[in-house]
């Protein structure tokens, strides 16, 4: 781990870029065959305007989360505490909103204050007490489960009407929850693109040893990455709470979030290795698990072959562009 | 040192506490008082099929929802992710079979996710062509709004947990959780003598068909002058309840043992059994494993029932609301039997698996025992 | 005198650094427990503690083997939970029929195993989302195969092995089987990881494994063979639960991250390089000491894991540490 890998450019490298075209060819490819599920199924009532946009609105608490994990994966890190997270920031809400219009505000802030908390944590215990992040963040996952399920063992609380403007609202015709996803994906393209910050995430995670020469402090990007990836975390908290109505402390592990995060970010193309990927790629991934899952749902496929093929589908996704590599592999 | 750590963690947990804890009541008198008098009330309707019997006389209307020709017919399920409910689901099917009028049967599985359940829903107002939607909810309050917009656009049944809203067509549940809590806690004071050694078994806290199982159990034991040596959650793991119970044991003396459901009792029947001790008043569930167990043993028992047949209903409801006649509603209250040593006999049954749910009210349909794993 | 003085020191003080600190904290809990609940130093008390504890720390040494080679193996619990349903099915309540289902199971792991490794060596896809992979893949299959609920007990003949113990023994009154299994299964592992050239060849990769695959290591045939153990010792751990407390389709869940929580208390290093067998099962008995003892002190499950959390996070944070100052030394 201390050596320089070799084959790890130092400057980006872009010969033919497969790896960049490697998530839309998996998004086509899974919207076709999606479209020919319904076909073939008769079911075309499924290909409307609507329904496409529901397939979209099925994963957006998976594709935010999946935005901050990004970022972190980006500084070859790794966030595990995110499925417990967000349970907290929705108990957290719904308990402090506990109905009232006049709390929501309040109550936000409180959870976004959480999240960075939490954050700050995760990165300093990575940079500096050295704990691998896989560790490092699975600790602090127990920790935040365990506050939580001292406190609450059932729905707690509950989001005023006006909250629930976030995941049932509509702006221009369009669901609201669905347009701020595409915001939030934009905000986060926007940073890792064309700012100074995000060049420097991209440096970190690719090669730490020169970042540093270049004089780009690792910790504070490792930090910051998680403190990125938390807020995003919270954010799907709040946007379950305003969907449920409610939160519990069950709703993050049992949507299993921590894990289909990471598995959202790397079938968009983002190398757990770090410093290679992006956006675009982790919101097709999101959207390949929408579609995915709607698929199953079409062909009415039995719900434990389901479970089957979906552990298939992630290797194979992320096998379709790693087989070319020439990585070391862990 | 170690009481110093646990204290202060304790009056740190107990400062907030207060604040935090939210309104429902799992311990309402009142309901507990409701189902305890349900408990002894006799159904209505053909007493060889309690899945189409009903306590209490209110019926809805349905005819505005009749409609000729073939139906189809939309199920929304929480999952099948336990053994009760792969029992369940498979009493389903086979009845959907039996339904001449039932052209199409669209079932979409949450997997356990809240979130998951309101997509699906979503999906099949979109496009599912549904007449009718039955929903086997996650969670009461998360799918609470998912089924209000459903209400709206097509009749709707809820069964097993329920919602927080009354715009379903039909509920269909038995007596429910107190129900099942007095059952087996009258059982365990009326076989031990007052002042003797109970453990109590949960699986998981935050359930509310399972808080009130513990929270009415509770009462019965206490009100009996019976001691509670203590309360564990065994997350539905065999391993961890036979440790519990080893670990009791060796402590001090168990004269009973109460469980909120059934799937772990063998093991912790092995527990006493493996530490050569005798087997204590037991509270279990219908599972063939236990049911046998128990005869094999000798136990003294009861096996309190929810049962599975609820599924069966849910389907019967369907049709009948779409030839429009009048179901029981807006509550379907199904009779809630407990096995006991008088009919043991009549549920057991060795061709079935070890989690077969006795309490199936399958045993005269076309294809049992196949299609529940028996031979 | 005064050189032996010196030496004396020298060599005790040599001697306490280099001990694992596990044992030394394993051995305060022991202590702990016992203060807590004299029982414990009863023969019923610390070999029922030691047969419980057997099938994680089994679990815990063969998953030492992918974390020393540098990677993860998430599947398995789900390997485990395979094991107990499959062999259920497979047994079909005839007690002769254990005689074969096991070696099936044994054969099952290797496949698993074999195909883990071979995913990553040659797909070249992160052992992480492999397993993870992997995982969701087992756990489907077996509910898939059972129809989501077990459809056989698991016979007596299949149960020796986690569930009897051997009484009226002198001296510790009982034996548990499993206990036997935890000794010879954890000596195999003890010898294959640091007496042969495959312990060697895989702590070279997890190392390094480009100056691994330049010194003449086959990386892919010692990976593949990590993988290979770890899913192996899944199919013993799972052999041993199902025996202990019979058929259920959850009883893999949650085993993966605990087996790495324990070969991470007992020092190995995640991404490879270091880790020991013997310490690795002292990291899975101080987890299940800590639980143990956190029982006895009544305290309730969030307690529980919250200090499993901050336990973890130290036991990292301490190896770390270590591992600095000596590489500094």
């Amino acid at each position: 781990m201390n050596t320089i890998s070799l084959d790890k450019p130092l400057i980006k490298r872009r010969p033919f870029s497969f790896e960049k075209w490697a998530p839309a060819l998996l998004l086509l490819t899974a919207i076709i065959l999606y479209v020919v599920a319904c076909i073939v199924t008769g079911q075309t009532q499924y290909l409307t305007l609507d329904n496409l946009l529901a397939v979209v609105g099925r994963s957006i608490a998976l594709g935010i989360t999946a935005i901050g994990q990004t970022f972190a994966i980006l500084v070859a890190s790794i966030d595990l505490s995110v499925a417990s997270l967000i349970s907290a920031s929705a108990v957290l809400s719904s308990v402090v909103m506990n109905g009232n219009p006049d709390m929501v505000v309040p109550a936000i802030v409180l959870a976004l204050i959480l999240g960075a908390v939490v954050g700050l944590l995760n990165g300093l215990v990575i940079t500096q007490l050295k704990v691998n992040p896989l560790i490092a963040t699975l600790g602090m996952s127990l920790i935040i489960q365990g506050v939580l399920s001292a406190f609450v063992s059932n729905f707690a609380g509950s989001v005023p009407e006006e909250f629930q403007f976030f995941a049932y609202g509509s702006v221009f015709g369009l669901p609201f929850g669905t347009v701020f996803f595409f915001g939030l994906a934009f905000l986060a393209f926007f940073i890792l693109r064309y700012t100074r910050f995000g060049s420097q995430i991209y440096a970190v995670g690719g090669n730490p040893d020169a970042a540093r020469f270049a004089g780009i402090s690792t910790t504070k990007m490792i930090v910051s990455a998680h403190i990125i990836c938390s807020i995003c975390a919270v954010i799907a908290g709040l946007y379950l709470a305003s969907r449920l109505r409610s939160g519990a402390p069950w709703i993050g592990s049992d949507g299993l979030y921590d894990l289909e995060s990471i598995a959202v970010v790397v079938i968009g193309g983002t190398i757990l290795a770090g410093g290679r990927g992006g956006i675009w790629g982790t919101v097709a991934g999101m959207l390949i698990f929408s579609l995915v899952d709607s698929f199953f749902n079409i062909i009415e496929i039995d719900a434990f072959v389901k479970q089957v093929l979906r552990g298939v589908i992630i290797v194979a996704a992320v096998a379709f562009y790693s087989v070319k590599s020439r990585r070391a592999v862990a | 040192m170690h009481k110093l750590v646990k204290h202060s963690l304790a009056l740190g947990l107990m400062m907030s506490l207060p604040t935090m804890v939210m309104a429902q009541n799992f311990d309402d008198p009142i309901e507990f008082a409701k189902q305890k008098e349900q408990l002894t009330m006799t159904a209505n309707g053909p007493a060889n099929k309690p899945w189409e019997q009903y306590i209490g006389d209110r019926l809805a209307s349905t005819q505005r929802f009749a409609k000729k020709g073939g139906s189809t017919v939309c199920f929304s399920n929480a999952g099948v992710n336990n053994p009760w409910r792969v029992v369940g689901y498979t009493d389903m099917i086979e009845e959907v079979a039996l339904h001449s009028d039932i052209k199409a049967f669209i079932h979409v599985d949450a997997e356990g996710s809240d979130d998951k359940q309101i997509a699906d829903i979503n999906d099949l107002l979109a496009g599912g062509n549904c007449d009718i939607l039955i929903v086997s909810p996650n969670t009461t309050a998360a799918l609470t709004p998912a089924v209000e917009k459903a209400c709206q656009q097509l009749p709707v049944i809820v069964f097993d947990r329920g919602v927080q809203t009354n715009c379903p067509v039909t509920f269909i549940h038995p007596v429910g959780g107190y129900g099942f809590g007095i059952q087996g806690a009258e059982f365990v004071a009326a076989n031990v003598e007052k002042g003797s050694n109970v453990l109590m078994l949960r699986i998981l806290p935050g359930v509310d068909v399972l808080e009130t199982r513990y929270s009415s159990g509770l009462r019965v034991l206490k009100e009996a002058g019976l001691n509670i040596i203590g309360t564990e959650f065994t997350g539905a793991d065999n391993a961890k309840t036979k440790s519990i119970v080893e670990d009791y044991l060796q402590r001090g003396t168990i004269d009973a043992v109460w469980m909120d459901a059934g799937a772990t009792a063998v093991a912790a029947i092995e527990a006493f059994e493996d530490g050569g001790y005798d087997i204590p008043v037991f509270v279990g569930e219908d599972q063939q494993d236990f049911l046998q167990k128990w005869k094999k043993m000798d136990i003294t028992a009861i096996a309190p029932t929810y049962p599975t047949y609820q599924w069966r209903t849910a389907i019967i409801a369907a049709s009948r609301i779409l030839q429009g006649e009048s179901v029981p509603g807006p509550e379907w209250v199904l009779p809630q039997a407990s096995i006991t040593k008088a009919n043991l006999d009549e549920f057991i049954n060795e061709a079935m698996p070890p989690l077969h749910y006795a309490m199936c009210g399958c045993e005269d349909m076309p294809n049992y025992p196949q299609a529940w794993g028996g031979k | 005198m005064n050189s032996l003085v010196t030496f004396a020191r020298r060599y005790t003080s040599i001697n306490w650094a280099n001990i694992n600190p596990v044992y030394f904290v394993l051995a305060a809990l022991i202590v702990a427990i016992i203060l807590n609940n004299p029982n414990f130093i009863e023969p019923t008390g610390y070999m029922n503690f030691l047969k419980r504890a057997a099938p994680l720390a089994i679990l815990a040494a063969g998953q030492l083997y992918v974390i020393v080679s540098g990677g993860f193996d998430l599947s398995v619990g789900s390997m485990i939970t395979l094991v107990v349903v499959g062999s259920s099915m497979l047994t079909n309540n005839d007690p002769a029929a254990t005689m074969w289902v096991i070696p099936v199971m044994f054969g099952m792991g290797a496949l698993v195993g074999l195909i883990n490794g071979m995913v990553v060596c040659y797909l070249r896809v992160p052992s992480l989302i492999t397993t993870l992979g992997m995982m969701i893949t087992l756990n489907g299959f077996a509910f898939l195969w059972s129809g989501g609920a077990p459809r056989g007990y698991l016979p007596d003949t299949f149960r020796f092995f986690g569930r009897v113990s051997y009484k009226d023994i002198p001296l510790i009154h009982m034996l548990p089987v499993a206990l036997i299994v935890l000794v010879v299964v954890g000596l195999i592992l003890y010898w294959l990881m640091h007496k042969t050239n495959l312990g060697r060849m895989i702590h070279a990769i997890g190392d390094n494994p480009n100056t691994a695959k330049l010194a003449g290591v086959s990386v892919n045939q010692a990976r593949i063979s990590a993988f290979i153990v770890s899913s192996l010792s899944a199919v013993v751990a799972g052999i041993l639960l199902g025996g202990f407390a019979g058929v259920s389709t959850s009883v893999g869940v949650g085993y993966e991250l605990q087996a790495i929580t324990a070969a991470v208390l007992g020092g190995a290093v995640l991404l490879g390089g270091r880790g020991s067998v013997p310490a690795t099962i002292a990291g899975a008995l101080t987890l299940m000491a800590i639980f143990t003892l956190l029982n006895f002190l009544g305290m309730p499950q969030p307690v529980r894991q919250i200090v499993q959390g901050l336990i973890l996070i130290a036991a990292v944070a301490l190896t770390m540490r270590r591992k600095g100052k000596h590489a500094n030394s």
